[in-house]
């Protein structure tokens, strides 16, 4: 089967669980920013978990399915219309041949995930079909007039009648465990990390969430050595400002990581403006 | 070596020199393929080995306290073989290159093609490869302003660095040449044609 993308959005790119396994060749992970929205999403539609679907930013996109199938719609709070019906995210939704499915602009959040029965079967690379936007491994960001295959359909949409939705928050509180290096910064600087809010800033994307607040101080001057990277590794420039870095995160990085965060899907729905609060252990 | 704790899944391990952690990548990536380790990444890089994925992070730095690995002696004979990148030697910065090192152009490629490189580490971009083996006294600076766009094959220096850029990206390296090798291939398995711990060779292009 095949879906055609009516409107393609601000960026809506294929997603799905990533490539791990690849980082020592510096290739980065990549994958769904939000991933328990997708895999909630495939749930919906009967898909197994790491299929890939579609993942919007902020302005959602519209598909037209050339055969009668099944989607799913979640991530955040946006207008959802099936076959020119308003509908409710977070179930699935049957749509006749020829029949649009329209996501409309966030109204909280910032990413909405579409699955499709069957899963997005564009050829995968390196083991996923992830769009990469640091790297441009995986297909490119969705036009107006692509066209997408999908896989067979494995099972029936799953029997749920209720999706419990995230209160839009305008606060996130990231747990955050501190290193590997803690020890580059002074204890003034731990204090404000944790004592401290932070703002999610416009130059936030798919590669990390840059915030704004209290710079960090350094207990130590020069550079660090380049080391790896791990999801939700929170760096800190020269400049002090703290970065967290999300799924298209460069494999290495020679800025000191004060810390890192475990939960980085509710980073990828905070807008910028969004305060966020760390919470650890005080040295 | 010192392990670190890096967030719920991972473990660094913070070495002493990059003779060090050539030792433990070895060591890790053996024992993962012999099943006595369990992670999804095992990132060299120029300090340190990230172990990220790993189900029990304190376990698994209980065990990493046990091992005491061998250094890795090779010899030509060794068991990684040597690499060969046909290098035609007319980047826009040699020049500049010899004149940091008090030589002539023809001596400034001598040199390169005269070391044995090894890949100590990727990153940057799929396919780039960290090569050390450029003795300290020949290290250069990388530009001040760097390029908005180094061609693909661009063979280039920065620090105690050689590197070859896998595809066209802005760059501050120094180019001394350009190669037709391809340097990362998805459908090749490594996709990576130099990875972490090959031996390299940037020969002359005939």
């Amino acid at each position: 089967m095949v879906i055609e993308v009516v409107r393609a959005g601000a960026l809506t790119t294929v997603q799905d669980l990533g490539r791990p396994g690849y980082a020592h060749l510096g290739v980065p992970r990549s994958g769904a920013l939000d991933a328990p929205a997708l895999r909630l999403a495939n749930r919906l539609v009967g898909n197994p978990e790491e299929c890939a679907g579609l993942e919007t930013t902020v302005t959602g996109c519209a598909i037209r399915l050339v055969d009668a199938g099944t989607v799913a719609v979640t991530g955040v709070d946006a207008p959802v219309r099936a076959a020119g019906r308003p509908a409710d995210p977070g179930r699935p939704l049957a749509i006749p041949a020829g029949g649009l499915v329209e996501v409309g602009p966030a109204r909280t959040g910032v990413r909405s995930y579409l699955a499709v029965a069957g899963g997005i079967a564009v050829e995968p690379v390196l083991g996923s079909r992830a769009t990469d936007t640091l790297s441009g491994l995986g297909p490119a960001p969705l036009r107006d007039g692509d066209t997408l295959p999908t896989g067979p359909v494995t099972s029936a949409p799953a029997p749920v009648d209720f999706v419990p939705w995230p209160a839009p928050s305008t606060m996130v509180d990231l747990p955050i465990r501190l290193g590997p290096r803690d020890d580059w910064f002074t204890d003034e600087a731990i204090a404000r990390l944790l004592g401290t809010t932070y703002t999610v800033t416009p130059v936030s994307n798919r590669v990390g969430a840059r915030l704004a607040g209290v710079a960090l101080p350094r207990a130590k001057v020069g550079e660090l050595p380049s080391e790896g990277i791990v999801l939700g590794a929170v760096q800190v420039p020269a400049d002090g400002q703290p970065l967290i870095f999300l799924a298209d995160h460069p494999t290495t990085g020679g800025y000191p990581v004060i810390g890192v965060v475990a939960d980085v899907a509710r980073l990828a729905q905070a807008r910028p403006g969004t305060t966020v609060r760390f919470h650890g252990p005080q040295r | 070596m010192r392990v670190r704790r890096v967030g719920e899944h991972g473990l660094l391990l913070d070495c002493v020199d990059a003779g060090q952690v050539e030792t433990w990548r070895a060591e890790l990536w053996r024992r993962r393929a012999a099943g006595e380790l369990d992670a999804v990444e095992i990132v060299p890089a120029a300090r340190t080995v990230l172990l990220d994925g790993v189900p029990d992070p304190a376990a698994t730095a209980t065990s990493i306290a046990r091992w005491s690995p061998q250094p890795v002696i090779e010899t030509t004979t060794g068991n990684s073989p040597e690499v060969a990148i046909p290098t035609a030697y007319d980047g826009a910065d040699l020049p500049e290159i010899a004149a940091f090192w008090g030589t002539t152009v023809e001596a400034a490629v001598e040199r390169l093609t005269s070391i044995e490189f090894r890949v100590a580490f990727c990153g940057f971009a799929p396919g780039f490869a960290y090569l050390t083996g450029l003795p300290e006294q020949w290290t250069v600076p990388r530009l001040a302003t760097p390029r908005p766009k180094v061609p693909a094959g661009s063979v280039a220096l920065a620090g105690a660095y050689a590197g070859i850029y896998p595809t066209a990206s802005p760059g501050g390296w120094r180019l001394v040449g350009r190669t037709e090798v391809t340097l990362f291939d998805v459908h090749r398995d490594p996709p990576a044609r130099l990875v972490p711990g090959a031996r390299v060779r940037l020969v002359r292009a005939s």
